[in-house]
C-alpha cells in the first residue's frame, strides 16, 4: 500500500491505544492514540498505521443527499 | 455505509460535469490538486478529459517521495552503507534516485532495507533487533508526521534507544503559499488535500484563500468528491469569492485534529526546507525538537541531509509547481518511464508522470 494513503477501515476491536479494524478485507492492528473515544462499529480513516479521525455518518448523509439533489437537478436540464 | 461506492455513482457524476461544464467561462479555468492521492484519483477516474475545455487541473506539490531532495536518499545511503544501521522505510522509497543511486540498487551492494506499512512497525524491528541500530526514513506531509512522532514518543517511553528516525516531514499549506505567488503558475482554484486537512484543519488554508484571493475546497478522493469539490470552486469564482470550503465534512473540520497537532508539535519544530525542483520554501519543514535529539538520525550519526539544486533535463520541479504537464518534459516516455525512472514524479505510484504514463496521456 502506498505510503500516502488514507482509507476508511471499520473498528472491530479495542485493546488501550490500539485497534483491530478491517482494512481492504484484511484485519489488522492499527494505533489510535491520536484520538479520543473511538468506538467498535465505528469507521476511521487509516493513514500509515494510525486512525487520524473518526468517520461522521450523518455529514457524510448530509453530502450523499446533495449528491442526489444535483443528480436530480441535472435531468430538468 | 462503507464510505466508498456511496461516492462513486456514475449518473451523479454526469450531473456534476454537466454542471462544471455550465458554470466554466470560454477560457479554461486553471485549478490545482495539491496532493498526490487526488493526482492518481483524476487520472484513474478519467476526470481530465471529461473536463477538458472547461477545467484545466494541474498537479500539485504534494506527493512526498517526489519532492524528497536527493540529498535525503544519499544520506540514507549514507546511513546503511558507511554506519551500518538497518533501514525501516515505506515501500515507494526504495526506487528513488538519489544522487548516483537509489536504496533498491544500494540493496545489491549489501544495504539492508526492510518495508514497513507504519513508523510503529520500525519501532517493533528495533526492539527485535536490539544489537542493531534501526532508522526510520521518516518522509511525509501532515497526514504522516503524528505517525513519525507517535513512533518517536513510543521509542521514548519505551526506551528503546537504538530507534531512531531521518526526518523529511513538510507542511502543505506553506507550498501552496510559495505556489499561489508565482505569476507564472497562475491559480485560480486549489483543490486542497483531504487527509493533509484532516490534520491541520480546513482553516489552515484560510491566508491563501483570503491574502492570495485564491478559492480553496478541501474535497475528499472519491470521484463523487473531487468533481463536487471541482464545482464548488467555479461557483466560487463566478460570485467573485475567495473562501476556504469543506465538501469532506464527513471526516475534516475546520479545526483538524488537536490531538494529532499537540503530538506534532511536542515531537518537531518548524524548520526551512530544501523540495526537490521547487527550492527551500521557508518554515516548511518539521525537524526533530531537541528534546527528542536522541532519536534523530541526522544528529545520532552525524550524517546531515544536504539540499542541493539538481541541474538535469529533468522537469519534475515544474510539474510539481503545475507550469508544464508531464508530456511536456524531453525525458516523459522515452529516457524516464515507471521501470527506469529518471526522475521521481515517475517514481512514486502518486507522481504525476507515473499517473499520466500509466493511465494515458490524457
Amino acid at each position: 500500500m502506498p505510503m500516502c494513503l488514507g482509507v476508511p477501515a471499520k473498528v472491530l476491536e479495542i485493546r488501550d491505544s490500539a485497534a483491530v479494524v478491517e482494512l481492504g478485507g484484511v484485519r489488522r492492528e492499527i494505533s489510535v492514540m491520536l484520538l479520543d473515544d473511538v468506538s467498535v462499529g465505528g469507521w476511521v480513516i487509516v493513514h500509515a498505521g494510525f486512525a487520524i479521525e473518526k468517520l461522521s455518518e450523518d455529514e457524510a448523509r448530509e453530502t450523499l443527499s446533495l449528491f442526489r439533489e444535483i443528480a436530480a437537478a441535472d435531468e430538468i436540464h | 455505509m462503507r464510505y466508498i461506492n456511496e461516492f462513486r455513482d456514475p449518473a451523479t457524476a454526469r450531473a456534476l460535469v454537466e454542471r462544471i461544464r455550465r458554470d466554466a467561462g470560454d477560457a479554461p479555468v486553471r485549478l490545482m490538486e495539491v496532493c498526490g492521492t487526488h493526482t492518481v484519483a483524476i487520472a484513474r477516474g478519467g476526470i481530465r478529459p471529461l473536463l477538458s475545455g472547461a477545467v484545466t487541473m494541474l498537479s500539485g506539490p504534494g506527493c512526498p517521495v517526489c519532492v524528497t531532495p536527493d540529498g535525503y536518499i544519499d544520506a540514507a545511503i549514507a546511513l546503511g552503507m558507511e554506519r551500518g544501521v538497518l533501514l525501516a522505510s515505506f515501500g515507494d522509497m526504495l526506487r528513488v534516485p538519489g544522487k548516483s543511486s537509489s536504496l533498491e540498487k544500494e540493496k545489491g551492494n549489501g544495504l539492508e532495507v526492510r518495508v514497513v506499512y507504519s513508523p510503529l512497525d520500525a519501532v517493533a524491528l528495533a526492539d527485535a533487533v536490539p544489537d542493531r541500530e534501526v532508522v526510520f526514513l521518516g518522509v511525509g506531509f501532515e497526514t504522516t508526521a503524528p505517525a513519525i512522532g507517535g513512533a518517536i514518543r513510543t521509542a521514548a517511553r519505551r526506551g528503546v534507544r537504538n530507534f531512531s528516525v531521518l526526518s523529511s516531514v513538510r507542511t502543505i499549506p506553506e507550498a501552496m503559499g510559495i505556489l499561489a505567488a508565482d505569476p507564472e503558475v497562475r491559480i485560480e482554484g486549489f483543490l486542497c488535500p483531504a487527509h493533509v486537512s484532516v490534520v491541520i484543519g480546513t482553516d489552515a488554508y484560510r491566508a491563501v484563500a483570503e491574502r492570495r484571493r485564491i478559492p480553496c475546497v478541501v474535497a475528499g478522493f472519491e470521484p463523487l468528491d473531487i468533481l463536487l469539490g471541482i464545482s464548488m470552486l467555479l461557483r466560487q469564482r463566478k460570485a467573485g469569492v475567495a473562501l476556504v470550503e469543506n465538501e469532506y465534512s464527513r471526516v475534516a473540520t475546520s479545526t483538524g485534529n488537536r490531538k494529532a497537532q499537540e503530538l506534532i508539535r511536542e515531537i518537531f519544530v518548524p524548520c526551512d526546507t530544501g523540495w526537490r525542483g521547487i527550492g527551500v520554501i521557508p518554515g516548511s519543514g518539521l525537524r526533530i525538537a531537541d528534546a527528542y535529539a536522541a532519536f534523530d538520525a541526522e544528529r545520532k550519526f552525524g550524517v546531515p541531509v544536504v539540499f542541493a539544486a539538481e541541474g538535469t533535463a529533468c522537469r519534475c520541479g515544474d510539474v510539481l509547481k503545475g507550469k508544464i504537464t508531464p508530456p511536456g518534459c524531453p525525458l516523459f516516455g522515452k529516457a524516464c518511464v515507471p521501470e527506469e525512472p529518471y526522475g521521481p514524479c515517475m517514481v512514486s505510484s502518486e507522481g504525476s508522470c507515473a499517473a499520466y504514463y500509466k493511465y494515458g496521456a490524457l
